[in-house]
């Protein structure tokens, strides 16, 4: 890279930051990582003093505010690389990288069924591969609120919660099981219980995201964002407190687990293993959940990547850009969001019927704020309205804290109490400042455009206006 | 009208909670236009300082009377110090660089800083309730009637005499002196503001250090009021904090503290007299409602949509 001129490095000044910073992380640690509230074995409480934790973490503090402030200095008078080259590179990454990204995801379980061996394998396939698609094609759901229609949504877990309360509450129910019992035969609800609520339970959702959508239709931004918080919550709440209807707190249990098309992965002679000759063992069921969330991801992106191109998509474009705008063009602006709602929201209930069926067991826990803020951050840290994006930032946030369950040898440094699985949460709360702080508009924040006069011109974010919806 | 006049006395003492909450959010919200999703988040951390400044105090010097009373005051100006520094320092990385980027980043930033916060402290202090031995439980009985006693503990007088007083120098300050005069500036127009000379940057740190001070306030009665304290008790106050400053009319001081009552009052009396397991769904339907079909609030400027 070109410079104007050396930099000159202060390292008085640099000292100084450094200090700054040192007393400043003293005041905030002094009391808070320098003693320990404790209970004793009489219920009593104590405090007990962790001086060294305090000193180490503020001469971390120490070093780390010279190396940053070292780091900006010899940056100074630096030339920045012309925007058109990224852009450029993140148009082919888009273009290349997602079929790339596919068929890598394709063929994954096979890579860790040779690499790992039947028995670790399942490891592999169902805490990284399937969670992670979980996350993706959440994150493509609520993309087409967020990333194509601007309608920023902090409540999305509640249309996950709802296609996985559908599933479950479906599939246990006892009188659909003996209706259909005498009316098919025995076992069928059972078998096909999963292939025939998956549809009701996006339907279902898509319901709910225009019934939510409905009162909301008026606001816009940050008020937008708190008040589908508050549907979200509204929603967990009850889940909570309606016993009689979601059984509260204890959740869900026994739900039946999908079928290979009405043949269930047992040890039976009916079983998948016996009907095809295989010796029995559970990878096939993970193998299958891992192709049936793989497909539902994929369904996601390729309609999510249709309607970009179909009138509706474009008015959720123009929508994003600006509303005054877009509504004295003639577009229907109330049908426009509540369809990017109804179908955001569906896909979101069928990422939770399928949570439902791979779990086997729901409760309100799994779908709390947090999880609102995680698909969200995904979203925003993809880069809005990228799909290659949602796809890394996935595998970035929840294959990268996953990831610290497996580092126990830590533990050889750290001593035995040192639990690296502790830090998931406090990392991602720092990856997402550290994130906005970097690159604001996300990973890939440039895209093509879906219209053009002649020439394709490429749309950097930052030439975009935030979504306003 | 025992129950009633009970629960009155209960909702104003949690409303005064809520509304030096509030402040932080609508201040926050007035000056630069963003929800601070971290402020319920700070004023747990505040009630975490104050509990181990309390338990450092009581440890070294017992459990008395007078003792305890002193540890609370010096528990009470020491969360405020260092919550502000909380704040002020969350301002500078986390905030300050996104002021002018597009409106969504520094809402991601602030919800990051919130999960942040919040497990901090879970890996700092672990996760489990912290409670304090009970203190001033000492009550005043107001009148008796049909055998039901209306009383007002000494708590709750605290808790209101505090936030009262506390109301009264922070309205000053905004009011009267040119601290207060700078940031009402930059509230109106930040640009205009910088043109004539007034530090934007410092003044909106100092609004971040106000609103953080009041919240450490509240964070301190909280945890007299309660006795307990854990590391995600910043969420749920959070929430219905900023259901009172939207209630009041999101940018208006007197709407924080109008909010923050009201917000109070009707959860206590919606735990009273209908169900105590719905009073969130309450709280959360109120901001819903008051977002949907109010949104300038109570005391607040209606918002002009500009193109």
């Amino acid at each position: 890279m070109e410079r104007t001129e050396k930099p000159v490095i202060n390292w008085g000044q640099l000292f100084k930051d450094g200090v700054f910073a040192a007393i400043v992380a003293f005041g905030l640690f002094a009391l808070m990582l320098g003693f320990k509230t404790d209970q004793t074995l009489n219920n009593e409480m104590v405090l007990v003093p962790r001086p060294m934790l305090l000193w180490s973490v503020v001469g971390l503090v120490f070093l780390a505010r010279i190396a940053i402030g070292y780091w900006q200095a010899s940056r100074e008078g630096r030339i920045a690389p012309p925007k058109k080259a990224t852009a450029l590179w993140m148009l082919k990454a888009e273009k290349y990288g997602l079929p790339m990204v596919i068929g890598f995801l394709v063929a994954y379980p096979m890579f860790v069924l040779l690499t790992a061996g039947p028995q670790g394998a399942i490891k592999w396939i169902d805490n990284f591969g399937i969670q992670i698609l979980i996350y993706i094609m959440l994150g493509w759901g609520l993309n087409i609120v967020v990333g194509l229609a601007g309608l920023l949504d902090l409540g999305y877990v509640a249309f996950y919660a709802v296609g996985a309360y559908s599933y479950a509450l479906f599939a246990t129910s006892e009188p659909i099981k003996d209706f259909l019992a005498q009316l098919i035969g025995e076992g069928f609800w059972q078998a096909w219980a999963f292939w025939i609520c998956l549809p009701v339970a996006g339907i279902l959702a898509a319901f709910w995201g225009v019934m939510l959508g409905f009162p909301v239709l008026r606001l816009r931004g940050d008020y937008l964002a708190i008040v589908t918080l508050a549907f979200g919550e509204i929603i967990r709440l009850v889940l909570i407190n309606w016993v009689d209807f979601s059984n509260g707190y204890a959740g869900i249990s026994s739900i039946p687990r999908p079928s290979f098309f009405g043949v269930p992965f047992n040890a039976t002679d009916e079983g998948f293993s016996a009907k095809f000759g295989l010796e029995f063992s559970p990878i096939y069921r993970t193998i299958f959940l891992f192709y049936v969330i793989l497909a539902l991801a994929l369904l996601t992106a390729a309609v999510s990547m249709r309607l970009r191109r179909l009138p509706v998509g474009r008015a959720w474009e123009a929508l994003r850009e600006d509303e005054i705008a877009c509504r004295s063009l003639g577009i229907n602006t109330v049908n426009t969001k509540l369809t990017a709602f109804a179908i955001g929201a569906m896909f979101g209930g069928f990422a939770g019927a399928f949570f439902a069926a791979r779990q086997g067991f729901i409760s309100p826990e799994s779908f709390v704020f947090l999880e609102s803020a995680q698909i969200l951050a995904i979203v925003v840290l993809g880069g809005m309205g990228s799909l290659l994006g949602v796809v890394i930032a996935s595998i970035l946030l929840v294959g990268g804290v996953e990831l610290l369950r497996e580092l126990d040898f830590l533990k050889l440094y750290f001593g035995d109490g040192f639990d690296p699985a502790q830090y998931r949460m406090l990392i991602f709360g720092i990856c997402m400042v550290l994130m906005m702080l970097w690159k604001p508009r996300g990973l890939i924040s440039a895209r093509e455009p879906t219209v053009f006069l002649k020439e394709k011109k490429i749309v950097s974010a930052d030439h975009v206006k935030e979504g306003h919806g | 009208m025992e129950v009633f006049v009970q629960q009155l006395i209960n909702g104003v003492t949690l409303g005064a909670v809520y509304g030096l909450i509030a402040i932080g959010y609508t201040m926050v919200f007035g000056i630069i236009g963003m929800v601070n999703f971290a402020h319920g988040d700070v004023f747990m951390i505040s009630a975490f300082i104050s509990l181990i400044v309390f338990m450092a105090i009581t440890a070294v010097a017992g459990f008395s009377g007078g003792v305890v009373f002193l540890a609370l005051l010096v528990a009470l100006v020491v969360s405020m110090v260092i919550t502000a520094l909380y704040s002020w320092t969350i301002e500078r990385i986390a905030y300050r660089k996104l002021r002018g980027s597009f409106r969504l980043a520094p809402l991601i930033s602030a919800i990051g800083m919130s999960i942040l916060l919040m497990n901090f402290v879970q890996v700092a202090q672990g996760a489990r309730n912290k409670p304090i031995p009970p203190i001033m439980r000492d009550t005043i009985n107001l009148f008796e009637r049909n055998g039901f006693q209306v009383a007002i503990s000494y708590k709750q007088v605290m808790i209101i005499a505090v936030t009262a007083i506390l109301l009264a120098i922070f309205w000053y300050v905004v009011q009267k002196t040119p601290l207060g005069r700078a940031q009402r500036a930059c509230e109106q127009d930040a640009k205009m503001a910088a043109l004539l000379g007034i530090n934007v940057d410092r003044t909106i740190a100092v609004t971040f250090v106000m609103g953080a001070a009041l919240a450490a306030v509240a964070g301190t009665m909280f945890l007299t009021y309660y006795g307990v304290v854990v590391f995600s008790d910043g969420f749920v106050p959070g929430v219905k904090a900023f259901t009172a400053a939207v209630l009041g009319g999101i940018g208006s001081l007197p709407g924080a503290v109008l909010g923050g009552m009201l917000i109070g009052l009707i959860e206590t009396f919606w735990s009273a007299y209908f169900s105590i397991d719905y009073k969130d769904v309450a709280a959360f339907s109120i901001l819903a409602i008051v977002l949907i079909f109010m949104p300038q609030g109570l005391l607040g400027k209606p918002e002009v949509e500009k193109v």
